[in-house]
């Protein structure tokens, strides 16, 4: 792998993310205000809950980290959706760079925009509504490991389904996130779900994240082997992306959808 | 330079190129000729590597380009109307970005010399979507020749430009062959361009090369008056000319 031809396509989102509010507005501001609006919530609901229950810590901290996965996502598919919009495929594609070197320049931009949207966060969570992350210790290392290997891995899932359908399939994209977290339980215990979905949400990374964010808060131990079955997931899950966007590339290239992504409009 | 061997492509039923060979040599300009849809950007779109040919080989300096993508397009460049460079970036923005994608060497210096040998120096930050069909087809060109490429492969590269463009476009394209040594593969519907740029041409019809010779006495050969009037039986009345 060339470490230039990843870069490229990380700079080309620097550059526009750099020359256009419309593209730093996403990142900054809807982050932010999630965390305002949950903030406030966390507040008033800490004046009513009664006991030992953090809600700040608790709620405010699954918002951010749930943010965190959705800017993970977000930041691989937009800069994939950059050359859908520029009609760039056959420039971008007839160029040396490989399927493996195209999609680590996604997950770099991905993580670079990522960084915005997580400093703001960070900021306004810790400063504004006094949430300290304290609590999680060195377990918001595997925390935030398997969150964002499984936002990367989403966003490559969902850059393989707009190649595949089409520049309309990017509507099919945005809402994943929104269609997993009442799976993954992100406010709320995997228990207090029906068992079809608890099985389902069992598959699923980021439900060993936010089981063991309410563990920590609620005091009790972490176990160490859901971190480990969360970890593996998320890992799969990154591998099983990575192979069906290469077998959804290798379909376009073999179709022709690749040059008539460019050449005239697919629907 | 650039080695085509029966070179097919089929959708389904649909033969899109048949059994297509021929050959770009050093210091070279072929032009490859049809009607709309006789397979020209499909044969471009498969040298170029994003589309795999149903059967048959593409070397690029003897690199094949389904099996190693990366040293073939090293090699080589495109350029086409079609495929616009992105809207959104400035001139350097997208010559820095390409430069990086082809592995150029002293990337700041070549684009200086590209930007000024195209004469888009009062453009260099202005976003390229903004720009005129004339300046983005300079650009199109001055990213193809980025990587001072062996094999440049250009789709139309006049189509949408005046007359006296379209000119300076031509003598920097064969300027660039003479001291570059490289070949080029060039499909346009100007029939004076071709004879005034070419070297050889190809006559592609569905799907097949019907005819190849010297733009310049080609026409000669099968009795018509002018290359535009061969190109045009070849269009209409493909079965009408003598192949022998």
């Amino acid at each position: 792998m060339n470490p230039q031809r990843i870069a490229a396509i990380a700079l080309r989102e620097y550059y526009l993310v750099r020359g256009s509010i419309a593209r730093l507005f996403p990142l900054c501001v809807w982050a932010g205000i999630d965390i305002v609006v949950w903030g406030f919530l966390t507040k008033y609901l800490s004046t009513v809950v009664t006991g030992s229950f953090n809600v700040v810590s608790v709620l405010l901290g699954s918002i951010l980290l749930w943010n965190f996965l959705i800017r993970m996502m977000q930041g691989v598919t937009t800069t994939f959706f950059e050359d859908v919009w520029s009609r760039n495929f056959l420039n971008v594609f007839s160029s040396p760079i490989s399927i493996a070197e195209y999609v680590s320049g996604l997950i770099l931009s991905s993580i670079l925009m990522s960084l915005i949207s997580v400093t703001v966060m960070l900021l306004l969570a810790v400063f504004v509504f006094s949430l300290t992350l304290l609590p999680y210790g060195l377990l918001l290392i595997p925390f935030v490991f398997i969150l964002l290997l499984f936002g990367i891995a989403l966003g490559i899932v969902g850059a393989a389904i707009v190649l595949r359908l089409g520049p309309s399939a990017e509507w099919f994209i945005w809402p994943i996130p929104a269609i997993i977290s009442p799976f993954v339980g992100v406010l709320y215990p995997l228990a207090v779900l029906p068992h079809w979905m608890q099985f389902i949400g069992r598959f699923l990374p980021p439900s060993y994240v936010f089981e063991g964010m309410r563990a920590v808060i609620a005091g009790s131990p972490v176990s160490m082997q859901s971190l480990v079955i969360g970890s593996v997931l998320a890992i799969l899950s990154l591998i099983v992306a990575c192979l069906y966007f290469a077998r959804v590339f290798r379909f376009a290239v073999r179709t022709g959808l690749i040059a008539r992504y460019s050449a005239e409009s697919v629907n | 330079m650039l080695s085509v061997t029966n070179l097919r492509k089929n959708y389904g039923d649909l033969h899109a190129v048949s059994d297509v060979s021929f050959e770009v040599r050093r210091g070279e300009i072929v032009g490859l000729l049809g009607p709309n849809g006789a397979g020209k950007t499909t044969t471009v779109s498969m040298i170029l590597g994003v589309l795999a040919p149903s059967a048959g080989t593409i070397r690029v300096e003897g690199h094949d380009v389904m099996r190693d993508h990366r040293k073939a397009m090293e090699r080589a460049n495109f350029a086409a109307v079609y495929a616009p460079l992105p809207g959104n970036l400035t001139i350097e923005q997208n010559l820095r970005i390409f430069g990086m994608l082809y592995g150029v060497r002293d990337l700041q210096k070549r684009i200086e010399e590209l930007i000024a040998e195209f004469d888009l120096e009062k453009y260099r930050g202005k976003k390229s979507g903004v720009l005129s069909s004339g300046e983005q087809t300079r650009l199109c060109l001055a990213k193809a020749m980025l990587n001072r490429p062996q094999l440049l492969l250009l789709d139309e590269p006049t189509a949408s430009l005046d007359p006296s463009v379209a000119r300076d476009i031509r003598a920097k394209i064969r300027g660039f062959v003479d001291t570059q040594k490289c070949g080029v593969l060039w499909t346009s519907h100007n029939m004076y361009e071709v004879s005034e740029v070419c070297d050889r041409v190809l006559f592609l019809s569905h799907g097949k090369v019907l005819l190849e010779g010297d733009p310049k006495t080609l026409h000669i050969k099968h009795g018509k008056s002018s290359l535009e009037e061969l190109f045009i039986t070849v269009a209409k009345e493909p079965l009408t000319l003598d192949l022998s």
